[in-house]
């Protein structure tokens, strides 16, 4: 690679060329302030933050847009800059409330963080405040509008990552919003509510919709059953908001956690994951027998159903009818084991703890929903919630015990444990569905094909002499693209793992905010949790999901065998077109 | 209404029409402004059906629509009333008074800026410089321009227009 000479701060360096001023800086350790930049999104030089001195320019640069070249000369730490720099703050914090210490943000809001590096210490300005509006029409994100900055990542992440585009800039001037087309609600919208917004929000002006205050009031009910599963990337990820390094499983102390709170049993969605590839790995051999159409897409995942409703209709009969892990456990719950405990349904309050904020859309479609109409899930909480939730009731979580989660239904193999992860729903049905065909143990079950941090990845796996070929896509841009390729391609695969928030659910828009100052929505910090996952998977003695105890038993005390009757009626559903259509942008490359 | 409705169809077909001629043309998403353009004045403003079938037509999705059309002032999102009132609020108009002229116009209307009549006979529009600066304050009504308004001169103007439409 080619290098240049430049001089940082009165030192010179030798840098590689083509880099910005930046991402030169980074290389040599120094962290340029910046708020609207995001490496996986382009670049617009927007807020103005990080602007350095170039010796011999007229104004002050955005490092984020501007390239390095030979013989360069930048300040990033004089008087002058830091001066401007705080002004800007000052400016942007100008048209934003002053309620930090009542604020969902607090202590994890970048622009808190930001002013805090920056070093303001006073607000000089009082002028018009932008008019409080929130929408909190939707069951899994708000958006409140006196908070936000325009820094547009949001309208990014919507649009050059997911390719869903459900918000934009509107108007302009002091009047500009960022807001669904036509100023609609975002529940009108062609939002998936797969969060990944919330996730890049450096503010408190996109967050998952809380439901804290209601779990609370629901713990301190005497009269009802109260009952926690806990999905698999939580268990990876909610350390980070205790200041453990990423990539510690915790799911010992999640479950001693639950208990403290003071649920009744805590469950594990990754048992209710096991029973999914059962019923998903038969439904797949179904299909390649002739009966339904090929090839078959997976339906976990909650933001991925919507947009499958909104934007793919047309490809609603090659979803799996099966319904997702949570809601299959919300499901046998309130059924097999409210009838074991000697309890009524009602009696009965599941509360799913996901790293998902679309999952709790799912938990309030009308299809998923008991037969006297009551949901089966009754409450859905991201790992963020749980965490302050822990923090909130004094638990000393970094120092609990920990312990196991309750059986029977908390039992699960390692199949399970990477539904978490993308490629993982496809490794653990593949181990299944090749056993339960060919009746022979699958030799390697680490199917490396479908492993890894790439948006789209395919395999292919012989079974029975047939060659099935298996693609996998996360990220709703992912998607789509994968998506055009089968339109035009039908025969080209026979089975689909479709994630909606790149990485997997471990990338999930419930998940905890960064650490202090790091980069939201990090690739390396996905690829930790991910690791977790792979690692606990490994450990476990029972890697498939046919081979779960807990599971063997359910099909014999309850629901007999897969697709058949019993799992009809309450682990199956069906998916139907929803407006507004959505637009997919066509890939540029050809 | 069977006409207005063959008429809805007919300016959708001619839209239909303008983009599929832009769609043969290098990055057709670069003409997004000149399709709204064409789309406003052949249905006289931007309804959201219109914006829909744009967004159908272009595979542009209709957040970017929707903040391209409240972005510039020219694009309209409320049906225009017979009358289409322009004040200008340019320099010299505001200096002699077209503010109180817009307050006049918006007590005797009853609607806002960008707002149109629920008789459909007035539209009320700010305007930057018209240049006319000499006759300030002015405002446009259709093609016409009246300047050296006053709040009683728009007034008059106003019961005349609605004058003519009753006796018709």
């Amino acid at each position: 690679m080619n290098t240049i000479k430049a001089f940082i701060n009165d030192k010179e360096y030798t840098i590689d060329s083509g880099l910005t001023i930046m991402q030169a800086c980074d290389s040599i350790g120094i962290k340029i302030p910046r708020l609207c930049y995001h490496p996986k999104l382009s670049i617009s030089s927007g807020c103005r933050i990080c602007i350095v001195e170039v010796e011999g320019m007229r104004n002050f640069v955005a490092s984020c847009s501007y390239p390095i070249s030979e013989g360069m000369k930048i300040h990033t730490n004089t008087d002058a800059v830091r001066k401007a720099r705080k002004d800007i703050l000052e400016l942007i914090l100008d048209n934003h409330p002053k309620d930090c210490n009542a604020c969902v943000r607090d202590e994890v809001c970048e622009l808190q963080q930001l002013a805090s590096t920056i070093g303001l210490r006073e607000r000089k300005f009082e002028g018009v405040r932008r008019e409080k509006y929130v929408d909190d029409s939707s069951p899994s994100i708000v958006n409140n509008h006196e908070k936000c900055i325009l820094c547009g990542r949001c309208v990014k992440v919507c649009s050059q990552i997911q390719n869903i585009s459900a918000i934009d800039y509107a108007n302009r001037g002091f009047d500009t919003v960022i807001v669904p087309a036509f100023n609609d609600k975002i529940a009108n919208s062609v939002c998936t509510l797969c969060g990944q917004c919330v996730n890049v929000c450096p503010t408190a002006a996109l967050t998952e919709k809380n439901y804290t205050q209601d779990v609370f009031a629901l713990l301190n009910d005497k009269t009802k059953i109260k009952i926690a599963q806990v999905a698999p990337s939580v268990r990876v990820a909610i350390g980070e908001a205790f200041g453990i390094p990423a990539g510690n499983n915790m799911e010992r102390e999640i479950a001693h956690a639950l208990k403290l709170l003071g649920f009744d049993y805590v469950f594990d969605s990754q048992f209710s994951a096991d029973l999914t590839i059962m019923e998903e790995a038969s439904e797949l051999l179904e299909r390649l027998n002739g009966k339904g159409k090929l090839p078959m897409i997976t339906s976990c995942s909650s933001g991925w159903m919507k947009a499958l409703e909104q934007f793919h209709p047309d490809l609603i009969d090659n979803v799996s009818t099966c319904k997702s892990p949570m809601s299959m456990m919300s499901s046998i719950v309130k059924t097999y084991f409210a009838d074991k405990i000697g309890r009524k349904p009602s009696e009965i309050a599941n509360v799913a703890i996901m790293c998902c904020v679309a999952k709790k859309y799912e938990a309030k479609r009308p299809e998923l929903a008991m037969e006297d109409g009551t949901p089966a899930t009754d409450y859905v909480i991201t790992t963020r919630e749980l965490a302050w939730m822990i923090k909130s009731a004094g638990i000393d979580f970094k120092n609990l015990k920990g312990q196991d989660f309750d059986a029977p239904l908390g039992l699960s193999t390692g199949a399970a444990t990477i539904f978490g992860v993308t490629g993982g729903v496809m490794e653990a049905a593949i181990r299944t569905a090749y056993e339960l065909a060919t009746k022979k143990p699958l030799e390697n079950i680490d199917i490396t094909a479908v492993r890894g941090n790439e948006g789209i990845k395919e395999g292919s796996i012989e079974i029975n002499g047939k060659e099935i070929r298996v693609a996998v896509a996360s990220g709703l841009g992912n998607a789509h693209k994968l998506l055009e390729i089968v339109k035009k391609d039908p025969e080209r695969y026979h089975f689909i793992e479709i994630m909606a928030c790149p990485g997997g659910c471990i990338g999930g828009g419930g998940q905890p905010y960064s650490g202090i100052r790091d980069l939201p929505f990090d690739p390396k910090l996905v690829s930790e949790r991910a690791k977790a996952l792979y690692k606990s998977d490994e450990l476990n003695k029972i890697r498939r999901s046919h081979e779960n105890p807990a599971i063997i038993k359910l099909y014999d005390e309850f629901l007999g065998k897969p697709l058949g009757e019993k799992s009809h009626k309450y682990l199956h559903t069906h998916y139907k077109q929803k407006f507004p259509k959505g637009i997919i942008r066509k890939s540029k490359e050809k | 209404m069977t006409s207005h409705i063959h008429n809805q169809e007919e300016i959708n077909k001619q839209i239909k029409d303008f983009i599929a001629e832009i769609l043969k043309q290098d990055r057709p998403d670069s003409h997004l402004i000149t399709v709204l353009h064409k789309a406003q004045e052949l249905n006289g403003y931007l309804s959201r059906e219109v914006m829909d079938l744009v967004s159908q037509e272009m595979n542009i999705p209709t957040s970017t629509i929707w903040g391209v059309a409240t972005f510039y002032h020219y694009f309209k999102l409320n049906p225009i009333g017979k009358y289409n009132i322009s004040v200008c609020m340019g320099t010299a108009c505001y200096v002699k008074g077209a503010s109180e002229i817009l307050e006049t116009l918006k007590e005797e209307l009853g609607i806002g800026v960008g707002e149109t009549t629920e008789d459909m006979l007035f539209s009320m529009h700010e305007a930057r410089c018209i240049g006319a600066c000499g006759l300030a304050p002015v405002a446009m009504i259709n093609d016409k321009i009246y300047g050296e308004l006053t709040p009683k001169k728009i007034t008059d103007i106003i019961n005349k227009l609605r004058k003519e439409e009753e006796t018709k």
